[in-house]
């Protein structure tokens, strides 16, 4: 009953913030970032600008479409970028065990060991700013409960009849691994996907916020905050909408995520 | 029935409430058990004689309910009694022995808390009037060294000791009656008749009677004064322990019987294994409306489409079949 | 239970290790890193004077010497010098420490003061409106991201209200900690209200609850004496992990209320790409997460006889 309501809101969110995101263009009154003009400069929600304008006179409307599609590729990038390494080392691990299982055992509780901006920002003093960067920083430090959960799938799954029978009829790990396990074991890892695209786009917009990740004047929900603190006394519309399109697309995928794991685990009740 | 029962139970209706109308889990369940009396209910799975043991404790949780019928209790109906009365009798003059001992103990609690606690609901003891009742309380399941096993927790004990340790909590408060839901079923098999042999011992010595359920027909023939066997949610045969085992009347208890491996019995010529009933328990929801063991009875008849009655045989007994032996 | 103990100090002490050498060879493998840190400083250098800066700092030594050279100085509490302030960093780190512990300290006591009884009692009443709403609390407290919280409370309580001050560390009084605490006590409340409603939940549909329940005690104490403790057993371990990623959203905390600790001293040293800060900052880090873990691991053996005795 109601991880069906998580399921329908979180979806809804998701896809309607796809398709503003998708739209921008279209939708956008002005351009996010060519439209500067300190004549306009934080003028209070309107009929001209119906979210306001920022300290350079931008349309935070605008903005706040186009951020959504840095937001939602960023989220995906890294996100597929952290499920292809915990799906690879955590298959492997789970699969071959041995002193390779140890060594990404302990390799993921190390990186469970370090907050994950933390890591990311440390990343990032190394590689410098820019997108590349981001996207290697934060693709390269949420991956451990990807591999966790493929882990433990394959440790309950590689007993069972499908993957002996797969393995006596000759086929190489890789296959067995790959075309065998891995659809088997999807369900968890769409849920732990799903929530990893919601916290990668609340990493991104973490770093952006402290001026370390997408480089201004791109678009960036999180960049748009940094500069809000100053004018809040003045200009709180500056502070409150962009991080209302956030704290919605977060709260989208959460909820998806919730109710996919509902419904793919009725029994389940609810614990991370 | 016999009147000085110390439990009375009447039509007792346990109902699956969910959404939609209520879902029949027992029917009408009817059966006494005397003072002192070793009173057998016996089973398969999911017949609903658990859930009668929890209704009598009242630990029906929802989505089961009682739904109709009296249980009266020392003369006292347990469905009118107020919480508190309910919580004083309770562990007190009922109490009850579950299947698992692994997860029935409390984990994070020594058993000594475990038993004194007993002494400090029902006898208002405290602390240390609670513990050396405790350590007795071991005593008399035969625990060695209970000064020193009444410190240990649940996990540093074996199966067949927590089930003591569960014994004497149950017995602690001397009860009038002891509900006793598959208690060795979980256990060695080694242990297991030690295991019966103590709660019946000392629920002799206490007066305490037994209610003893169980899917072991063998087991609650050999130790019970009287035998109720259920099927599907029904009481399909009541009778003296001696004859449901010589002369069993209801198509299913003969079943039961004939499936029992019996020492010294050689397999009969022809008779390559030992017989089984064929076909399955109904589920709740699609209990058939005749006989509800007719589907899988080798007697049935057009007759069976319709509900049977309880028919009285000679002292007491009863079967629900018309076609009973 | 001697084991045990030995056994996790071991392993912090092997994690020690790996982090150290990790954080040396990350930042030790990319050349040019210190030539970047002057740039990112806008500081014309000619290549003499470049070369004779790496040389004093000793950079163009083959790695294990220098890789010898910085565990030496571990050792004795030497986390190099800044190249932004040309400080220690060991100094630079010692007063933030204590900011950003009192920080972390406030705001898990918020989240454990709030998401607790929230947890409990919407398992107490599953399927009631505060059950609803806990789990509303709990799916957007997770969602929120703490900088546009803190931004909003600042602008509630601060600038509408003028009840606290906006941002820094004043003179290390209450009033400052307040609405930094709570923006970083918001997520890991929300994740304790529903950790400890799920505990709660399975708590109560453990079989000893019904042994409890057999035994005719009141609610009141089958609550007390049975449900809190083995449910609080289960929480405990999500409690840990809170407190020690905590230094990581305070990351963003501090430096949106301009806390004076470790996350604003990390972010302003990557920022200046300051090598040595970085490493001893994401060092200390590190340290105490592994310290949390430990105390929760210490904390585990005094309320679970499981492990006690094993």
């Amino acid at each position: 009953m109601k991880a069906g309501a998580n399921l329908y809101l979180g979806g809804g969110i998701i896809l309607s913030v796809t398709l503003l995101a998708i739209c921008a263009p279209l939708l956008a009154p002005y351009h996010p970032v060519t439209s500067a003009n300190l004549m306009y400069a934080e003028e209070p929600p309107g009929a001209a600008f119906w979210m306001g304008t920022d300290e350079q006179g931008r349309d935070i409307l605008s903005r706040i479409l186009y951020g959504a599609r840095i937001s939602l590729f960023i989220g995906l990038a890294v996100q597929v970028m952290n499920t292809i390494i915990g799906v690879s080392l955590g298959l492997s691990a789970g699969y071959i065990g041995g002193w390779w299982d140890e060594a990404v055992q302990g390799l993921t509780n190390l990186m469970l060991s370090i907050p994950t901006i933390v890591f990311a920002l440390a990343l990032m003093a190394v590689l410098g700013p820019g997108l590349l960067s981001l996207l290697i920083a934060l693709g390269m430090t949420d991956w451990a409960y990807s591999c966790r959960i493929s882990r433990a799938q394959v440790l309950t799954q590689k007993s069972l009849n499908y993957v002996q029978s797969a393995r006596t009829m000759g086929f190489g790990p890789v296959h067995v691994m790959f075309r065998e396990l891995l659809p088997n074991i999807g369900g968890p890892l769409i849920v732990v996907a799903t929530m990893g695209i919601g916290s990668a786009i609340m990493a991104e917009a973490a770093l952006s916020f402290l001026g370390l990740g997408v480089v201004p004047p791109a678009p960036s929900w999180g960049g748009m905050l940094s500069s809000a603190r100053e004018q809040l006394m003045v200009a709180p519309w500056v502070a409150i909408f962009p991080g209302l399109a956030l704290f919605l697309t977060v709260l989208g995928f959460n909820l998806l995520g919730d109710g996919l794991r509902d419904s793919l685990d009725p029994q389940g009740r609810g614990r991370k | 029935m016999n009147g000085d029962g110390i439990l009375d139970v009447q039509d007792l209706s346990i109902s699956l409430i969910g959404e939609g109308a209520p879902v029949g889990a027992t029917d009408k369940v009817s059966f006494s058990i005397g003072r002192g009396e070793v009173f057998g209910l016996v089973g398969e799975s999911g017949c609903g004689k658990s859930l009668c043991a929890l209704a009598i404790a009242g630990l029906l949780r929802a989505p089961m309910a009682v739904t109709g019928g009296r249980m009266m209790f020392e003369g006292r109906d347990l469905n009118t009694l107020t919480p508190s009365a309910l919580r004083a009798l309770r562990g007190n003059r009922i109490s009850m022995i579950f299947q698992e001992p692994m997860t029935a103990l409390n984990p994070l609690m020594t058993v000594g808390d475990q038993i004194g606690e007993m002494f400090v609901l029902h006898r208002g003891l405290g602390a240390r009037a609670a513990r050396m009742k405790a350590i007795e309380a071991l005593e008399q399941v035969q625990v060695s060294s209970p000064e020193r096993r009444i410190n240990a927790y649940p996990h540093q004990l074996s199966g067949g000791m927590r089930q003591r340790v569960m014994i004497a909590i149950a017995l602690a408060c001397d009860p009038a009656l002891l509900i006793a839901d598959e208690p060795t079923t979980a256990l060695d098999v080694t242990i297991q008749a030690e295991i019966v042999e103590l709660v019946l011992d000392l629920c002799r010595a206490k007066g305490t009677a037994v209610m003893m359920i169980s899917h072991d027909l063998g087991l609650v023939a050999r130790i019970c004064n009287r035998v109720a066997v259920m099927y599907a949610g029904q009481i399909v045969e009541e009778r003296n322990a001696g004859a449901i085992f010589t002369v069993p009347a209801h198509p299913y208890t003969r079943g039961l019987v004939e499936a029992l491996p019996r020492l010294g019995r050689r397999l009969e010529r022809g008779q390559e294994r030992l017989a089984e009933i064929g076909g399955v328990v109904p589920a709740l929801r699609d209990f058939p409306t005749g006989c509800r063991f007719a589907p899988r009875c080798a007697r049935a008849t057009a007759a069976c489409a319709v509900p049977p009655t309880i028919l009285a045989l000679s002292d007491g007994d009863q079967v629900r079949c018309v076609h009973h032996v | 239970m001697f084991n045990i103990l030995l056994r996790r100090l071991v392993q912090a002490a092997l994690t020690i290790c790996v982090v150290v050498t990790l954080v040396f060879v990350l930042f030790s493998v990319i050349p040019g890193s210190f030539a970047s840190s002057l740039q990112a400083d806008k500081r014309d250098v000619s290549a003499e004077v470049l070369q004779r800066l790496e040389q004093e700092l000793g950079l163009n030594d083959p790695m294990p010497v220098r890789f010898g050279r910085y565990v030496a100085g571990l050792a004795q509490g030497d986390l190099g010098t800044s190249y932004a302030t040309k400080r220690p960093v060991a100094d630079m780190l010692s007063g933030r420490i204590w900011a950003s512990f009192k920080l972390a300290c406030a705001a898990m006591a918020f989240a454990v003061c709030i998401g607790l009884p929230l947890g409990f009692f919407a398992a107490m009443r599953q399927g009631s409106w505060l059950d609803t709403a806990t789990m509303t609390i709990a799916v957007s407290g997770l969602s929120v991201p703490a900088f546009w919280a803190g931004l909003l409370l600042m602008y509630l309580f601060s600038l509408t209200l003028g009840w606290l001050p906006t941002f820094g560390y004043g003179a290390g009084g209450m009033s400052h900690l307040i609405l930094p605490a709570i923006t970083l006590g918001i997520a890991p409340m929300a994740l304790l209200a529903r950790t400890t409603r799920a505990a709660v939940l399975e708590t109560l549909g453990a079989e000893f609850i019904r042994t409890a329940r057999s035994k005719g005690m009141s609610e009141q104490r089958l609550v007390i004496h049975h449900l809190a403790r083995n449910a609080f057993v289960l929480v405990l371990t999500t409690i840990g992990l809170q407190f020690g990623s905590m230094l990581g959203g305070s990351v963003v905390v501090e430096k949106l209320f301009a806390w004076p600790g470790v996350g604003s001293l990390l972010i302003d040293s990557v920022g200046n790409r300051d090598i040595p800060a970085v490493q001893g900052t994401v060092l200390v880090i590190v340290l105490f997460f592994l310290l949390i873990n430990t105390l929760v691991d210490l904390a585990y053996l005094i309320v679970d006889p499981r492990i006690r005795y094993r």
